[in-house]
């Protein structure tokens, strides 16, 4: 009688484990199936116009355009102007957020409790959660109507440096915090300077934690478009001078969008733009797990 | 004055009236001590008794913490530490710690002359590589890791890492080394070597040694302070010590009553 109610039990618990795995797996499916239909859809539809011109050449007008499609044709030219127009800015945003990031992180490492600093922590995570549209209007107000007098690469970039700040300031922090203490005292023991221990011996320490913090700044910031129409605005032409509108894939997407003809470029910039934020994602974890 | 702290004569470093406390909690009290050149002194006493607290007073490394308020004077030759600047002060006196600690990302090489380099002491290649090579030769490692001088440093054995960090300390040439604990972290192979050393390290250099462990301070220690509570209880030469304690609480822990 014992054994028999025994086997019940078992039986029962193989069967609650089944259902459990099985809702285990379907949630899964849930979670990544939108990232596969996205990069399925993208690859089937954007293959075709993805070719080496497409990297170098400027994007066609919406003439051009109708002529190809009228013709069966695939539609003729590229985006370097919005390639191009994403690295001025990006680069431009991280060699102001970098810097900063890092020295404010560096600061909020070794002051933890102090007013200060808990003050501009709290601020830097408001930051975070400001809305890109919002810098972009705050770079708008500050950078467009004041420093370039018109729409800018500068004042976009501005825009993107402010998103990347908060998430460098906080990826500085903790990596530094994760760092022995006795490696600085040893450091200091030695009668270096501070900052010679800093930049010598705490940031090549942590330097994956760091760069990881870096590589998902850039990630998250290169794909941007609402900031960026308040301020770069965007161009048709290879724009290299940061007071001058500039072009970003994103932006292009956009304009694709708005524009009948060009419906076929937004599926290969969509593409190219999701390869590259892959790729910066993907670094970004292989650097992470590397430090261990 | 206290007949149990035994008066140095012409010290190479003297404690008077130190104390330290964290926020109000005084960790070590109105300690007064002279330190004998050419001799390993040992710091013994119970787990908290303030051994590392004295011990980081002296090259002024408190000073990282705004919550640590150190009080009295300790002069170097003769000269008050506290007036000197740190960075001069840490040059003559080494420091290793509890666990192993070399640079990460530094090479075996790049750890010993970490000093020079990153206080940026420019210097030929060749007086670097005698640097190295004197240093690494007195902490006995030359031998086993002159071959893989590029390697990390934290590609070494425990004890192979403790004997780096000696050899970094003493690149500088400091004139104390100050050590907390250096081999509890380590096996007693590694232990014993490191024993070994410090006895030769001791023709060259001043030594300051906290240890818990009573027999480490019998084997290699000429002169030993315990401490209690904080407050330095007795103060001689290792040997009556050992065999004729003066204060009860010494003789307490001695005799393993506690600790
Ligand atoms: N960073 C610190 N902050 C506050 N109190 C501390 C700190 N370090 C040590 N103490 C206290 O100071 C006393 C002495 O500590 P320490 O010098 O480390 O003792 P020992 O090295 O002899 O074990 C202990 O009571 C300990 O709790
Ligand atoms: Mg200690």
């Amino acid at each position: 009688m014992k054994v028999v109610s025994e086997i019940d039990n078992i039986n029962s618990r193989i069967r609650k484990d089944r259902v459990f795995l099985g809702l285990v797996v379907l949630f899964s499916v849930i979670t990544v199936s939108p990232i596969i239909l996205i990069i399925s859809k993208l690859i089937e539809k954007g293959y075709k116009q993805l070719s080496f011109g497409f990297l170098i050449e400027k994007t066609p007008d919406t003439m051009q355009a109708m002529a190809a499609i009228a013709n069966n044709e695939l539609i003729p030219g590229g985006i370097v102007n919005g390639i191009l127009g994403t690295v001025l800015m990006v680069v431009l945003a991280s060699v102001f957020a970098i810097p900063v990031g890092i020295i404010t992180g560096v600061y909020l490492y070794e002051n933890q409790e102090k007013w200060m600093a808990n003050l501009t922590r709290s601020i830097s995570d408001i930051l975070q959660g400001v809305p890109s549209i919002v810098l972009g209007l705050i770079s708008y107000l500050w950078v467009v109507k004041h420093v370039t007098n018109g729409f800018s690469a500068m004042a976009g970039s501005f825009a993107l440096g402010i998103m990347m700040l908060p998430m460098i300031v906080r990826s500085t922090e903790e990596t530094l915090k994760m760092i022995p203490q006795t490696l600085k005292e040893a450091g200091l023991a030695l009668g270096i300077p501070y900052w010679r221990v800093l930049f010598g011996i705490l940031i090549p320490t942590g330097f994956s934690g760091l760069m990881t913090g870096i590589l998902l700044a850039v990630s998250r910031v290169i794909g941007e478009t609402a900031p960026l129409m308040l301020t770069a605005l965007g161009s048709s032409v290879i724009n290299t001078n940061i007071a001058k509108p500039t072009s970003a894939i994103p932006l292009l997407i956009w304009e694709f969008y708005n524009d009948p003809n060009m419906v076929d470029m937004i599926w290969s910039s969509s593409l190219l733009l999701m390869i590259i934020v892959l790729a910066f994602n993907l670094t970004a974890k292989q650097v992470a797990a590397n430090r261990k | 004055m206290n007949t149990n702290i035994l008066q140095v004569k012409d010290p190479i470093l003297s404690i008077e009236n130190l104390s330290v406390a964290y926020d109000k909690n005084v960790a070590v009290k109105d300690v007064s001590v002279g330190i004998k050149k050419n001799n390993v002194t040992a710091i013994m006493g119970p787990s908290g008794c303030g051994k590392s607290t004295l011990l980081r007073a002296l090259n002024r490394l408190h000073e990282l913490y705004e919550n640590i308020h150190t009080t009295g004077t300790v002069t170097l030759n003769g000269e008050d530490i506290f007036k000197m600047s740190p960075i001069k002060l840490r040059r003559k006196t080494g420091m290793v710690f509890q666990r192993p600690n070399p640079f990460p990302t530094m090479s075996i090489y790049d750890n010993v002359i970490a000093g020079y380099k990153l206080n940026g002491i420019s210097q030929k290649k060749q007086e670097r590589d005698e640097i190295v090579e004197r240093s690494l030769r007195d902490v006995a490692l030359w031998d086993e890791v002159k071959d893989s001088l590029t390697k990390k440093g934290t590609f070494l054995s425990g004890g192979q890492q403790q004997r780096l960090c000696i050899a970094r300390a003493l690149a500088f040439n400091p004139e104390i080394i100050l050590l907390d604990e250096p081999t509890s972290a380590l096996d007693p192979v590694a232990t014993s070597k490191i024993e070994d050393l410090l006895i030769t390290l001791k023709e060259t250099y001043t030594i300051i040694m906290v240890t818990h462990n009573m027999s480490q301070a019998a084997r290699i220690s000429d002169y030993s302070l315990f401490m209690y509570l904080g407050e330095l209880v007795e103060y001689g030469k290792t040997k009556n010590m050992f065999t004729n304690p003066q204060d009860r609480r010494t003789e307490e822990y001695l005799t393993g009553k506690f600790g």
